[in-house]
């Protein structure tokens, strides 16, 4: 416990995720997951599968806040998955605004 | 000089025959490999390990699937867009594309080869064409997100619906297609398979903890709930990515299933269909498919552990070995005889090929995105 405490204080003094900026780095993995693993449900192209068409025309009427939340916790009762064991909520709000950006 | 030109003539003719021959390549031991993003499909050599062409023009190839012809010349590939492309091996060009839905899941071609069918999200359903024109012939309206397309033995189509929980069996063996339909199925099949003896058609359900079958021997075939409860009551894990069914599922005396939910495969007696055990696994499993000879299951796994392939000894269910091949595996294709196993490793953009008996890596090809890999000898297996 001794030696975990200086790691827990880093970790608290840290500042939240959502103040921190994406790299570019970062950005471009986040485009290939939306393209690649959301795309293994929601299509390639965006455009449906088994899940719902994401695609910017699609989602029109939806909030970054809105969308961010689905993306974190998912769709009870849908194959939706939650996604915050693999996303912060800085990436999840990213990928919202992204949809709600492409194709325009 | 005369004569010189008769010679030349003549030597220029035999040269033009003899390459004419050399470029006569049988297809029995080719394949296809989907490029995904890029809408390509490159036509690959088994036997020699390599890429014969990459044909453009496919569309969108997210989730793309294909069949081949009986006489193993022709592919046709299944996209997501709707499109039913058929792809001459020989010629390596394509010969024919219609789009005839919105949204697709896949593809399966008839018995006799005749009839080539894709199940739709949308318009749900399945419409069927013709193998050689790709006219259509039949439309089935299901109402439903349409899964688990396979073909049956007597000129047969099988296949479920996830919003209704359907299955329909649509016999096109008559004038008239006749189309017996099954309730009950369970909540939202998400894919099925068929056995290779074409008796069993075994559904999976991601809305409820267990799967069911029907017994296609059977002249009023009837549900049948296998694995019941086998997430016993526990809140499911996040499914990243939905499993995969397909005709390799029998390995020996039992089948090897993906759990849904649940970091498993699990095993079910054949014949009596009941659960012999379980295998903890890496991930939530996409596709577990059994080497040709049964004797190990390879499996591998849904984002984010979807760098990693696990091979399962059969008789033992322990994990024999894991491998890595690296970012995103999506497929796993192996050689009719099972002696090797094509790996395609999507963000590597490579195919790498494994020795099936001492799990070395023999080669790699590179491809664009590579997501399904499928070799003509699934043209005389049912329900490839």
């Amino acid at each position: 416990m001794g030696k975990a405490l200086p790691v827990l204080l880093l970790l608290v003094s840290a500042p939240p995720v959502q103040a921190q900026a994406l790299s570019a780095e970062q950005q471009d993995r986040l485009a290939h997951l939306v393209v690649q693993d959301c795309g293994s449900c929601h299509g390639l192209k965006l455009t449906g599968g088994l899940g719902s068409p994401i695609t910017a025309q699609a989602l029109e009427g939806h909030t970054v806040e809105g969308l961010q939340g689905i993306i974190l916790d998912g769709i009870p009762g849908t194959a939706m998955p939650p996604w915050r064991p693999l996303l912060s909520e800085t990436e999840a709000a990213w990928i919202a605004a992204y949809l709600l950006e492409a194709g325009e | 000089m005369k004569r010189f030109l008769v010679a030349l003539s003549t030597f220029v003719s035999l040269a033009l025959t003899a390459s004419a021959e050399t470029e006569v390549h049988a297809t029995g031991d080719m394949g296809i490999v989907i490029e995904r993003a890029t809408g390509s499909v490159l036509i690959v050599d088994q036997s020699d390990m390599a890429v014969l062409a990459r044909v453009e023009g496919f569309g969108d190839l997210s989730h793309a699937s294909a069949v081949f012809s009986p006489d193993q010349r022709f592919a046709y590939v299944f996209g997501r867009d709707g499109g039913l492309t058929k792809l001459d091996l020989v010629t390596q060009e394509t010969d024919g594309q219609v789009i005839q839905a919105g949204n697709a899941i896949g593809g399966a071609i008839s018995d006799d080869g005749q009839l080539v069918a894709v199940s739709n999200y949308e318009p749900g359903g399945v419409r069927v064409f013709d193998a050689d024109t790709l006219a259509p012939v039949a439309d089935f309206p299901t109402g439903s997100k349409t899964i688990g397309l396979v073909d049956a033995p007597g000129n047969r189509f099988v296949f479920s619906m996830w919003d209704t929980g359907e299955t329909w069996i649509a016999d096109m063996s008559g004038t008239q297609p006749q189309v017996t339909k099954i309730e009950g199925m369970g909540v939202n099949p998400y894919d099925a398979l068929i056995t290779g003896d074409g008796r069993r058609y075994i559904v999976g359900l991601f809305g409820e903890d267990g799967m069911s079958t029907l017994d296609l021997w059977s002249d009023a075939p009837s549900v049948q709930r296998i694995l019941p409860g086998y997430g016993r009551g526990e809140e499911p894990l996040p499914v990243y990515k939905m499993p995969h069914l397909e005709g390799w599922a029998l390995a020996g005396d039992r089948f090897a299933l993906p759990a849904v939910g649940r970091h498993e495969v699990l095993w079910l007696d054949a014949k009596n269909l009941t659960e012999l055990g379980r295998t903890k696994t890496h991930g939530q499993p996409v596709f577990a498919v059994a080497r040709p000879d049964g004797r190990h299951v390879w499996v591998n796994y849904a984002h984010p552990m979807n760098d990693t392939i696990e091979v399962i000894d059969t008789l033992s269910g322990k994990v024999l070995r894991t491998l890595t091949p690296g970012p995103a595996v999506l497929h796993m294709e192996f050689t009719a005889r099972g002696h090797q196993v094509w790996v395609s490793v999507r963000d590597a953009d490579r195919i790498d090929i494994f020795d099936t008996q001492t799990f070395e890596k023999i080669g790699e090809i590179p491809a664009r995105t590579p997501s399904g890999i499928f070799f003509t000898a699934r043209a005389h297996r049912v329900g490839l």
